[in-house]
C-alpha cells in the first residue's frame, strides 16, 4: 500500500533547478505547462532523493496549478518515491520473462545481502530495493536498474550483485 | 538471410552519431520527402506499403495517418509511442539505444506528412540513458539542419520533444499516453472521439509506435510497393521480434514477416533453440497480453500446417488454437518452467498496472491473481480453474482501454491449453510447491481432437 511522509521542511528550488524547469516548459505551447509536470517530479526526485509533499507544493505553484494536481499525479506513477529511500535504489525486474531466467533468487540474494526488506533502507542510509515490473530488457535478464540515472545492470548474477553492491559502498565512502 | 531495413547498419561502429548514420545513408528519406514528395503522396506511400502498427495492435499504420482531421488553423501532433513496458517487448529500447537516427528521421519524415510542427517522443521514464541518446541526436539532427527552422531551406518547421513517462504500462494505450503527456495521471479516454480528432491538447493527433515510425525510412527511401513484396499476405515488410526466456540466443531480431516460427525458434541465425539443451514447453508469441500456447500448437497450426511469424498464421484458429503476433514480445518456455507460476506473476503485473478506472479490471486482476497465488501455493481448490475463466469473461470487452483485454487472455489462454497443469496443483498440492509439473505432453505431435 502507499504510503505517503508528510514533512513539514521547507523546500525551495535552487536557481540551476528553476532553470531547468524553464528549458522544460518551453517544449510545450503557451498554457499547456502542466505537460512538464512528469520530468519536473523526476527533476526534484534526482535532487531530493525522493518527493516531499513541500516539494510537490513548490512545483504547484511554479507550474501555477493546484497542488492536488501535483498529488494525483505523484502517486499514480510508480517511478516517484513518496517517501525517503536509501541513497541507492536497486530496482529490481521481477516480472515473467526475467523470473524464467532467474530473477527471484538475484532478489532473495540482495535481500539477503543488505539485510533490508522491500522497500526498507540500510541503517548507514546507503541502500533500499524493491522488485518493478517489466523493464524491456527480456532478453538481458535478470535487470536491475538504479536511479536517478537509471543506469541498467543486466544478465545479473549473485556475484555480479556482490560486485555491484561493494562498488557502490566505495563509490559513497569516497 | 532475410532483409533488414531497420537493422541493416546496426553494427556499424559508431551509428548512433549522425555523422556515421549519414554516411550510411540515413535521412536521405527527409530529403526525399521535404524535396520531391507532397504529404498526401507520402500517406499514399505509406498505405501502399500495407505497414500495420508495430506496438501490438497491427492497425494499418497509412489508414490511421488518412483518419487525421485537419481543420484551418488547428495544430497537429504527431506523438511516438515509446512506452515499451509489454512484458516481454524490448525491441524499441534496442532501437533507440542502437541507431536513435533511424527514429529521428522516421519522425521528421512523418511529421512532414502529417502537418505537424511540433513532434513529441514519449519513452517510458525508466529509459533515462535512452532519452539521453535520443535527446543527443536530436541535437544533431537540428545542428544539420534537419530539424528547427525551414529544415532544408524547404519553408518547413518541426521541433521534436522527448517527453519521459513516470512509469505505469497504462500509459502504453495512446489515449492513457496523452493525458501523460498533458501531465495527468494515466487514464484512458473514452474513444470517440479519437486522437485523430481530438488528442493532445484536443488537437488532431497520431499516435505511433517507434518501430511503426521507423519503418517509415525504407518505405520512403524504397517506395510502399517494394516494401510490400516483403512478406506475406496482409503481413507485409520486416518486424522486430524481441527474443527472450530460455533462449541460447535472446535478442532483438529482424524478421522478414512469414518465416516459419520454427526456423525462428530453433535456426542458428536467430534464438538457435532452448538454451541448455532443454526442450521447449510453451510459447508467448507476442507480448504477455497475447494467448500462451503449448510447443505443438505453438509450431503447427491445428491444421498440422507449419506456422508462420505473420499476423495471420499466428491468430490462426483464433483463440481456441491461436494467438497474436502482438508487439513482438517472444517468450520461450523450457520444460522446466510452472505455467501456474508465470500465469500469476503476469496476473499480478496486470493487477499492478491497472489504472483503476473500470470495476472489472480494478477489482477483476486483484481477484485473479489472488486466485492464482493460492494455487501456486498449494491452497488451490479444483472450482478455481472455472472461477478464473469466469472473471477473465467479465473483464474482457468490459473496460474503456483494451488492458482489461490484456489481463483477461493470458489467464483465459492458460487454463485452456494447460489445464491438467493447473489441476495437478490442486490434487498433488503439496507435491506442486516442490517441483514442476515438467513438460508433459505439451510438445506432443497434435491430434485434432485434443486440441480442441
Amino acid at each position: 500500500m502507499l504510503k505517503v511522509e508528510n514533512t513539514v521542511t521547507p523546500v525551495s528550488f535552487l536557481p540551476e533547478l528553476l532553470k531547468q524547469f524553464d528549458e522544460i516548459v518551453r517544449r510545450y505551447p503557451k498554457g499547456k505547462q502542466k505537460s512538464a509536470l512528469l520530468p519536473i517530479l523526476h527533476l526534484v526526485q534526482a535532487e531530493y532523493g525522493w518527493v516531499s509533499s513541500p516539494a510537490m507544493d513548490k512545483v504547484a505553484e511554479y507550474l501555477q496549478i493546484q497542488p492536488i494536481e501535483v498529488y494525483e499525479v505523484a502517486t499514480f506513477y510508480t517511478m516517484y518515491f513518496m517517501r525517503p529511500q536509501g541513497k541507492y535504489v536497486l530496482e529490481v525486474c521481477r516480472t515473467g520473462p526475467c523470473c524464467l531466467v532467474g530473477a527471484e533468487k538475484i532478489m532473495d540474494h540482495i535481500e539477503q545481502k543488505l539485510g533490508v526488506k522491500e522497500g526498507e533502507v540500510t541503517a548507514d542510509g546507503l541502500f533500499s530495493w524493491r522488485g518493478v515490473e517489466c523493464l524491456a530488457a527480456c532478453g538481458f535478464g535478470p535487470v536491475l536498474q538504479i536511479g536517478p540515472e537509471y543506469t541498467f545492470y543486466e544478465n545479473l548474477t549473485s556475484e555480479s550483485v556482490d560486485q555491484l553492491i561493494d562498488d557502490l559502498k566505495k563509490k559513497a565512502n569516497n | 538471410m532475410g532483409r533488414k531495413l531497420l537493422l541493416e547498419h546496426i553494427n556499424v561502429p559508431g551509428i548512433n552519431t549522425f555523422e556515421v548514420y549519414r554516411k550510411q545513408g540515413g535521412y536521405a528519406s527527409v530529403e526525399k520527402a521535404l524535396k520531391t514528395l507532397t504529404p498526401d503522396a507520402i500517406v499514399e506511400e505509406v498505405k501502399k506499403s500495407g505497414l500495420r502498427g508495430r506496438g501490438g495492435a497491427g492497425f494499418p499504420t497509412g489508414m490511421k495517418w488518412s483518419f487525421l482531421a485537419k481543420p484551418e488553423g488547428v495544430a497537429r501532433y504527431l506523438v511516438c509511442n515509446a512506452d515499451e513496458s509489454e512484458p516481454g517487448t524490448f525491441k524499441d529500447r534496442y532501437l533507440m539505444t542502437h541507431i536513435p537516427h533511424l527514429l529521428i528521421e522516421g519522425m521528421i519524415v512523418s511529421s512532414f506528412a502529417l502537418g505537424a510542427h511540433a513532434s513529441y517522443i514519449y519513452v517510458r521514464g525508466e529509459m533515462m540513458p535512452q532519452i539521453r541518446i535520443l535527446e543527443r541526436a536530436i541535437a544533431e539532427a537540428k545542428n544539420a539542419g534537419f530539424l528547427g527552422k525551414n529544415i532544408l531551406g524547404t519553408g518547413y518547421d518541426l521541433e521534436l520533444y522527448v517527453q519521459p513517462g513516470g512509469g505505469a504500462y497504462i500509459c502504453g494505450e495512446e489515449t492513457a499516453l496523452l493525458e501523460s503527456l498533458e501531465g495527468k495521471r494515466g487514464n484512458p479516454r473514452i474513444k470517440p472521439p479519437f486522437p485523430a480528432i481530438a488528442g493532445l491538447y484536443g488537437c488532431p493527433t497520431v499516435v505511433n509506435n517507434v518501430e511503426s515510425i521507423a519503418a517509415v525510412v525504407p518505405i520512403i527511401n524504397e517506395g510502399g510497393e517494394e516494401y510490400a513484396k516483403i512478406g506475406v499476405g496482409r503481413s507485409t515488410g520486416t518486424k522486430l521480434i524481441s527474443a527472450g526466456g530460455n533462449l541460447k540466443n535472446p535478442g532483438v531480431y529482424e524478421i522478414e514477416l512469414g518465416l516459419s516460427c520454427e526456423e525462428f525458434l530453433y535456426s542458428d541465425e536467430y534464438c538457435g533453440g532452448i538454451a541448455n539443451g532443454k526442450r521447449l514447453k510453451a510459447v508467448v508469441a507476442g507480448g504477455s497480453s497475447v494467448p500462451i500456447l503449448p510447443a505443438n500448437l505453438f509450431l503447427k497450426t491445428i491444421n498440422n500446417e507449419p506456422r508462420l511469424m505473420s499476423y495471420e498464421s499466428l491468430s490462426d484458429g483464433g483463440f481456441a488454437t491461436g494467438t497474436m503476433l502482438g508487439s513482438g514480445g517472444f517468450i520461450a518456455f523450457d520444460e522446466d518452467q510452472c505455467i501456474v507460476r508465470n500465469t500469476w506473476n503476469f496476473a499480478r503485473f496486470y493487477h499492478h498496472e491497472s489504472c483503476g478506472q473500470c470495476s472489472p479490471c480494478r477489482e477483476g486482476t486483484g481477484w485473479m491473481e489472488k486466485v492464482l497465488h493460492r494455487l501456486e501455493n498449494g491452497h488451490g481448490k479444483m472450482s478455481d480453474m472455472d472461477l478464473l475463466v469466469d472473471v477473465s469473461k467479465k473483464i474482457e470487452g468490459n473496460t474503456i482501454c483494451p488492458l482489461g483485454d490484456a489481463a483477461a487472455w493470458p489467464v483465459a489462454s492458460a487454463i485452456r491449453h494447460f489445464r491438467d497443469e493447473f489441476e495437478w496443483h490442486v490434487t498433488n498440492a503439496s507435491e506442486a510447491v516442490t517441483r514442476n509439473f515438467g513438460l508433459a505432453h505439451y510438445a506432443d505431435p497434435l491430434t485434432k481432437a485434443e486440441a480442441v
